[in-house]
């Protein structure tokens, strides 16, 4: 894998949404209202200054618009592609409510990006530079170097914004290439990994220096051990994401042609030479189950079938990929639950389900599904993709590090990602759960300024103290 | 039906709308086409001794997306021999016996040269004279166009020369490029001259080429000062036609030139005076074809304001320009939001804020740089609309976001409900003041 697109990719999975040419950038940027404290910033997590990077496009200034947008997000080209703006800045443009069109902020942002890679554009701040708002702390060097733990989008953008303060910053990431899901988990048509790869490289150009190594894990050989780092740092940025994906637990998941719909992902977006089945079974209702069952459909499958054991209604995936999904003709199959994956010669050939029915609204508000006795029923295929969600686990943190869980979630505070022990901060999927990569950008940033607040407060009180 | 034929200053035209003296009107074959889409009238292109012109010649203002706001030029009058343009005109007018076809000339300031291009000019079949005293660049260094229409004294005596041999009407075509257009219109009138068109274009520099350096319109790496036209001079030409309409000392019919590029300008233009319209830039920019709606547009406002003929309505908003020492200063307007229409873009507070009083408020009385802040610290993440049991669409604006307006403050100024991007939304209303009607030079008098 390298940082070039995989040709067959290009081809079966163009582009979602084209490209802005120059002129319907500016006319769509002449669209904008400039509203004041303007609702799409603030739905940003990460609060970019929309209407100005939009302004910017509209008076031909790309290099200040791409400079508005890296300024509060470093991962601003990733997000103009996967961001789910239907919820996010476009779903709060103020047009809804005047019965015209949101302002295109994706592409326009996108149009920027593009503008701005396509140049090789560098960052007025980063290696050997001093930060840009803050002093350099005085007693830096060792004592103020920051380790951020796992190398996707939290952990990109804390080390960004440490290194544009000026503070020394290692990622540690334990797969072959950084970027973690933007990487490796993204729908090729929003993202393509090679993308991915560009944003990594302009934090690496910022003086970030990445190691490959697993952290902690006393069951891994080779590991890290985090006891180490905690020497080697004053601070420990933990952005290591979710987990493996849970496991089905029924009988049969073992055979050959189930694969788990991260791995799934995975391979088609780094190997060349990868083949689907011919009719493949998605098990699962998130984004996630939808993206294995677009890719598996783009990748050459006759026939894909999601089963989800809820509803359409229940099911929480955003209601634009669904409908996404049926445009590409996915078949939904509701209530209905895995009981076992069938073999013939070691290999699957077909999911035998059991029927459910919806019960009462659980805590979180959602009907749980009950199995229906008796309602058995086996569909044929060749290829199984389950798509449960991640697993929470946090095995690689030591028991006496003092970091509180909370259903596999690392607690912080939220304004600042700090955790129960000071000396810890986190970010991303490991802290909310599973959300979207402008989460976790915006988690990475915000530990980052704690991060430099706690250093700088540190270095005043050793000299005036 | 509105009747829209028109007589000015004894020309007649089926309808007010002529096409003004420039690239639209250069030859016979086009004035013809034109008159077959439904210009009323042509004033050719400016006749003289044929010039030799540059490349290129145009250059443009472009606003927020849109195309040509204002359009400059730097090309001279006809390069195109005199008798070749008399010709045509003849066979025009021989095809077109009803039309409008007036001459515009601009010769040599001598007065045999200019006996002579009138004689001709008429015996060709035009029913009228246009003297071009306005083209402001090139012809004006020398000493033609503009240098004749800024100084009163030569319009005057030219103006006076050519009535000599005159036997059509005589328009004198004004510069905007002069502190005081009522000296030259004056001085046209003592000349003779039987109406005057106005404005002619406006010294300009449209741009400048970031990457060269160079002004716009580029010949060869230099540009020259050009004349400004289209959209955007509009309020200037009417500033300037309510100037010479209102000017006791002139009192001629006036032809009305400057942006004018549908039926609501040419409205506008009679409505301050006008017995005709010019236009140029529109028909540059989009073809003949737009005097279709111009006709159509401005038949049915009549017809709805119950105007029969252009003369019903021409100069009826003269009486209210007024000078601002007449002004009330005890009318009172305050801003007033519609809460049920507001969308929450909340440009009306910045702009009362950064450009006005300071009494528009949202969130008690934050400054804007607070309200501000505060979003920005904000912790916001993507909401998943089931599990969150968020909305996913947007709702009605918060409130919030709707600002208020203090009217004990409110000067009354407009400039919120101008940015407002959303019709109807804020409205000026007038409250009482409590007193009576005063103007600050019956306050002043007193
Ligand atoms: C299939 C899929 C599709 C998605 N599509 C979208 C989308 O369209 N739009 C969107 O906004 N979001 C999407 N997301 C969500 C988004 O990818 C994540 O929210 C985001 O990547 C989280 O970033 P992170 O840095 O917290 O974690 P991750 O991206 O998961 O990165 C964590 C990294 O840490 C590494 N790591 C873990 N443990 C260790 C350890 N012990 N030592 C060293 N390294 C370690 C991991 O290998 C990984 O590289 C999608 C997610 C998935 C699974
Ligand atoms: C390219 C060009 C050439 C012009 N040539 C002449 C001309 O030869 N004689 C003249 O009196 N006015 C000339 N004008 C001015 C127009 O007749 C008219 O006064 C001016 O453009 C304002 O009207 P508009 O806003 O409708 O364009 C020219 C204008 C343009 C754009
Ligand atoms: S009219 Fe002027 S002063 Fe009054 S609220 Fe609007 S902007 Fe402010």
């Amino acid at each position: 894998m390298s940082s070039q697109p995989i040709p067959q990719n290009l081809e079966r999975f163009p582009d979602l949404h084209p490209a802005l040419d120059s002129q319907s950038a500016v006319a769509e940027a002449n669209r904008c209202l400039f509203c004041f404290d303007a609702p799409c910033a603030a739905a940003c997590p990460t609060h970019i200054d929309v209407p100005r990077f939009i302004k910017k496009i509209g008076s031909g200034n790309l290099r200040g618009s791409a400079l508005t947008i890296l300024d509060a997000n470093i991962l601003g080209l990733s997000c103009s592609r996967v961001c789910p703006v239907d919820v996010l800045c476009e779903g709060s443009c103020v047009m809804h409510r005047y019965n015209k069109k949101p302002i295109e902020i994706g592409r326009l942002q996108r149009y920027a990006m593009d503008h701005f890679y396509a140049n090789q554009e560098t960052l007025p701040y980063g290696r050997g530079s001093v930060g840009v708002s803050e002093p350099r702390p005085s007693g830096s060097g060792p004592t103020h170097r920051v380790a951020c733990l796992g190398g996707g989008p939290a952990s990109l953008a804390c080390a960004a914004e440490l290194r544009r303060h000026g503070y020394p910053v290692t990622i540690f990431d334990n797969r072959p290439l950084p970027g973690g899901l933007n990487t490796y988990g993204v729908a090729e048509y929003k993202l393509r990994a090679s993308d991915s790869l560009r944003e990594v490289e302009l934090v690496r150009s910022l003086g970030v220096e990445f190691r490959q190594a697993e952290v902690g894990g006393s069951d891994v050989p080779n590991a890290v051990p985090l006891e180490d780092l905690e020497r080697e740092f004053s601070f420990i940025f933990l952005g290591v994401g979710l987990g493996a994906m849970e496991r089905l637990g029924i009988p049969g998941e073992h055979l050959r042609g189930v694969i788990d719909a991260l791995r799934f992902i995975e391979r088609y977006k780094t190997s060349p030479d990868f083949a689907v089945g011919r009719c493949v079974v998605v098990i699962g209702g998130g984004n996630t189950a939808i993206d294995a069952a677009n890719a598996a459909r783009r990748l050459g499958a006759e026939e894909v079938h999601l089963f989800y054991r809820r509803t359409e209604k229940e099911m929480p995936a955003f209601s634009f990929e669904y409908d996404h999904s049926k445009i590409e003709g996915v078949r939904f199959h509701w209530l209905a639950q895995p009981v076992e994956v069938v073999e013939q010669d070691g290999r699957a050939v077909g999911v035998k389900f059991v029927e459910t029915r919806l019960g009462q609204p659980d805590a979180t508000g959602r009907r749980n599904a009950i199995p229906v006795e008796g309602s058995h029923f086996e569909y044929a295929c060749d290829m199984v993709i389950p798509a449960l969600g991640q697993s929470r686990f946090m095995g690689m943190l030591h028991s006496t590090c003092g970091i509180e869980l909370k259903g596999g979630s690392i607690v912080v505070d939220r304004p600042t990602g700090r955790t129960t022990n000071p000396k810890y901060y986190a970010g991303g999927d490991c802290v909310n759960g599973g959300r979207e990569v402008v989460d976790a950008v915006a988690d990475g940033k915000r530990a980052a300024l704690a991060i430099v607040g706690q250093a700088v407060a540190a270095a005043s009180e050793a000299t005036h103290g | 039906m509105a009747d829209l034929t028109t007589n000015f200053a004894g020309i007649r035209c089926p309808n007010p709308f002529w096409l003004a003296s420039g690239p639209p009107t250069n030859c016979g074959e086009q004035v013809m086409r034109a008159f077959d889409a439904g210009w009323g009238g042509a004033v050719w292109k400016t006749i003289g001794e044929p010039i030799v012109n540059v490349s290129s010649r145009y250059s443009s203002v472009d606003w927020n997306g849109q195309r040509m706001m204002g359009l400059n030029n730097i090309e001279l009058i006809t390069d195109r021999p005199i008798e070749v343009n008399l010709r045509e005109i003849a066979e025009v007018k021989k095809r077109y016996p009803k039309h409008a076809v007036i001459a515009s000339l601009m010769v040599d300031s001598k007065r045999e040269v200019w006996h002579d291009i009138v004689k001709r000019s008429e015996d060709a079949g035009a029913d009228g004279l246009e003297l071009n005293f306005g083209c402001p660049h090139g012809m004006s260094e020398r000493g033609m166009g503009s240098a004749v229409g800024q100084v009163p004294e030569y319009a005057c005596m030219i103006t006076e020369w050519v009535k000599e041999v005159a036997r059509t009407p005589v328009l004198i075509k004004l510069t905007p490029n002069i502190t005081d257009i009522r000296a030259v219109a004056r001085a046209s009138r003592r000349g003779g001259a039987d109406a005057l068109s106005a404005i002619n274009t406006i010294n300009s520099i449209t741009g400048i080429d970031l990457d060269t350096f160079t002004p716009r319109p580029n010949v060869g790496g230099y540009s020259a000062h050009g004349g400004y036209c289209g959209p955007a001079v509009k309020p200037i030409a009417l500033h300037l036609v309510q100037q010479i309409a209102s000017d006791p000392e002139v009192g001629l019919p006036i032809s009305g030139i400057g942006g004018v590029s549908g039926w609501r300008d040419a409205a506008e233009f009679i409505l301050l005076g006008c017995g005709t319209v010019q236009v140029c830039t529109a028909a540059m920019h989009y073809g003949y074809r737009i005097v279709e709606d111009m006709a159509d547009g401005l038949s049915n406002w009549m017809d709805e304001k119950g105007f029969r003929t252009i003369e019903d309505f021409r100069g009826l908003s003269l009486p209210k320009v007024t000078e601002w020492k007449h002004l009330d200063l005890n009318y009172k307007i305050v801003a007033r939001i519609n809460r049920d229409t507001c969308i929450g873009c909340d440009l009306c507070y910045i702009a009362c804020w950064d450009g006005a009083h300071q009494c528009i408020h949202l969130d008690g009385h934050a400054l804007p740089a607070a309200i501000e802040a505060r979003s920005r610290a904000s912790v916001t993440t993507t909401p998943i609309a089931k599990l969150d049991s968020v909305q996913a669409t947007i709702g009605a604006t918060p409130p919030a976001r709707i600002p208020r307006v203090d009217e004990d403050e409110c000067v009354g100024c407009n400039l919120c409900w101008l940015v407002c991007p959303v019709e109807n939304c804020i409205t000026m209303e007038q409250v009482d003041a409590g007193r009576p009607p005063e103007s600050w030079e019956q306050r002043t008098h007193a």
